[in-house]
């Protein structure tokens, strides 16, 4: 099978993983955590130079920090589908006494997460930290951070940037998840956004585009290209465009799947359009 | 009565530099983060010796706490430096977060705390932060009472693994514990044994205690003096050994009663012991620009303070 068919499956059963979750305990984010589907599948299966195993510190591998906290079913999905933890554990997805909390936690020991997050805004700050270690034990390899386009109304967001270039933390990629949408409404209605590109760019970074976010080939070229613009004194910025909700046609382009989970009924519609591929958990 | 000396007022703040210059030297994991205060911080020892280990954040507090818990990914042991407002409540979320709720081996090291700030005022003077810190499950609170017993905390939290909150200040204080002490977190020290009445003092207030146990020995008031340099976790033993001893308590900080030492001894206090405790503290209340005696005199916050509550705790008994 061609590598690209197998990503797409990979894709496919990552977007079942989400709706199950979500659908098992009526509550969680699917609509970006399915709009950020395909990225987390490029990372950890194309993307990420990483070790057998997991350990805290992440010495001599690259490292990823979720700072949208909230599409944790996504994060969880791949994570068991890299080899992280059992594919099973996903049944127990904001259960009580569950490693799978709401949001990512280090509290419960779960491989795989380095950080809490769910509190918006932190992550680049956290991201930036573990850069800068990496570069005082000689380890040149690179920290990615993924934030929501609605997450970067947080303050403490610009103040890492601000940080980031001018202290050129050059071994950091900061993808920005651009789908227009947050929990009240478009990006636009509830507080414009302006140009991210211009404003990053005044930030001092190198930013970059993948504009078909939802395509699992531009997003793997993108973030190839984008490892080729680190080690040339900025930090790199990439503005993915997604679709919110995609893959499930009545969830996409919409706000109201941010943080809603489907019914029985919607939940049948979501997985027929996502036929099982690598076996349900 | 034991004799304390003072060997020449010193800032606790510089204790904390001078501590932090010995671990540059003494443990190569050790890193430094600032928010633009390290004249305040007394950091420049540590910087000039390993420049490559410090990192200038700029006026970024909720930033550098971030950037101090992801340097622990890769075995760093940041000690952060700023005000201890701004090392509190201006980056609550982000300690709650990303350092205590994450376990990460981070150290929050806090000047310029309480009152004694002086002239600045109360936008900078916290009195609350104890508690705020007190409350993150996991994280340790340490108030040393002098510049040798700060340097002493500094160098020993770095072989704790684990979130810590280091709070000290401004002033030119007393310096009269002993020099190279061993410093055991969580670990209260007696300073004189007694029989009417325990003071348990943290941070400035433990050498008032010691003038106040000298005062009331003049009106032959036999007082045991407990310098609580770790507010958690608490010497509950060393606490409850003394009142059934004493029958009676007195705490004193530079804080707000509300969340502070106090409020600590006296759960400790009505779970095992119920004892008649009196509170030398702030009282819900801001503090206000002045020098740091004036202050500490307005608010209550002094020896003729603690004397006077022991001799109305004595007689709750």
């Amino acid at each position: 099978m061609p590598k690209t068919q197998q990503l797409e499956d990979f894709v496919t059963q990552v977007r079942r993983d989400i709706l199950r979750q979500v659908h098992k305990v009526n509550s969680g984010h699917p609509g970006g955590s399915l709009g950020c589907t395909e990225f987390f599948v490029a990372l950890y299966q194309e993307i990420l130079e990483r070790k057998d195993g997991f350990d805290m510190d992440g010495k001599e591998e690259d490292l990823f920090f979720l700072s949208n906290g909230h599409i944790s079913p996504v994060f969880y999905s791949v994570l068991a589908r890299s080899g992280y933890f059992p594919v099973e554990e996903l049944n127990t997805f904001r259960l009580i006494n569950s490693r799978l909390q709401g949001h990512p936690t280090t509290h419960e020991g779960l491989p795989g997460i380095r950080i809490a997050s769910g509190s918006l805004g932190q992550g680049m700050s956290v991201a930036i930290g573990a850069a800068q270690a990496k570069k005082l034990n000689n380890d040149d390899h690179i920290v990615y951070s993924l934030h929501g386009d609605g997450e970067l109304q947080e303050g403490q967001i610009w103040e890492a940037a601000m940080y980031a270039s001018g202290k050129k933390v050059d071994n950091l990629i900061s993808t920005i998840d651009l789908n227009g949408q947050q929990i009240d409404g478009s990006t636009d209605d509830v507080l414009p956004l302006g140009s991210l590109r211009a404003k990053f760019e005044a930030f001092g970074w190198d930013v970059m585009e993948i504009t078909e976010g939802n395509n699992i080939t531009s997003v793997i070229e993108g973030l190839k290209e984008a490892k080729t613009r680190t080690g040339k004194g900025k930090p790199v910025c990439i503005l993915m465009h997604t679709v919110m909700g995609n893959g499930v046609d009545f969830m996409m382009h919409t706000h109201a799947w941010h943080g809603k989970a489907p019914n029985d009924e919607q939940l049948e519609i979501g997985l027929a359009q996502n036929p099982e591929t690598l076996g349900d958990y | 009565m034991k004799k304390y000396i003072d060997t020449g007022k010193k800032d606790t703040r510089s204790g904390f530099g001078v501590g932090l210059e010995v671990l540059g030297k003494t443990n190569e994991n050790v890193v430094a983060l600032c928010a633009d205060l390290i004249g305040s911080l007394k950091m420049d020892a540590f910087i000039a010796n390993n420049p490559d280990r410090f990192f200038q954040i700029g006026i970024a507090e909720a930033n550098m706490m971030g950037i101090a818990a992801g340097l622990t990914i890769g075995g760093k042991i940041p000690f952060t430096g700023t005000f201890a407002n701004f090392s509190t409540g201006r980056v609550y979320d982000q300690i709650r977060q990303s350092i205590a709720y994450s376990g990460k081996n981070v150290k929050i090291c806090a000047s310029h705390a309480g009152l004694t700030l002086g002239e600045d005022g109360a936008t900078h003077q916290i009195l609350e932060d104890i508690g705020l810190m007190k409350m993150l499950p996991g994280m340790v609170v340490i108030n040393p009472c002098d510049y040798n017993q700060t340097k002493a905390a500094t160098i020993a939290i770095a072989d704790y693994e684990g979130p810590v909150y280091l709070r000290f200040g401004r002033p030119k204080v007393a310096n009269f514990t002993p020099e190279d002490q061993k410093f055991e977190i969580g670990k209260a020290v007696h300073l004189q044994e007694g029989t009417d009445v325990t003071i348990v003092a943290t941070g400035h207030l433990v050498w008032e205690a010691l003038l106040a146990a000298e005062a009331l020995q003049e009106k032959g008031i036999s007082a045991e003096v407990i310098n609580i340099h770790t507010i958690k976790p608490l010497d509950n033993e060393a606490i409850l050994n003394s009142v059934k001893k004493t029958g009676c308590i007195v705490t004193a900080e530079e804080h707000n009663f509300l969340g502070g030492l106090g409020e600590s001894v006296s759960r400790v206090l009505s779970q095992n012991h119920p004892t008649p405790q009196e509170f030398i503290a702030t009282n819900d209340t801001f503090g206000e620009s002045g020098t740091p005696d004036q202050l500490m005199e307005k608010y209550g916050l002094n020896a003729e303070s603690i004397t006077n509550a022991a001799e109305k705790v004595i007689k709750r008994k």
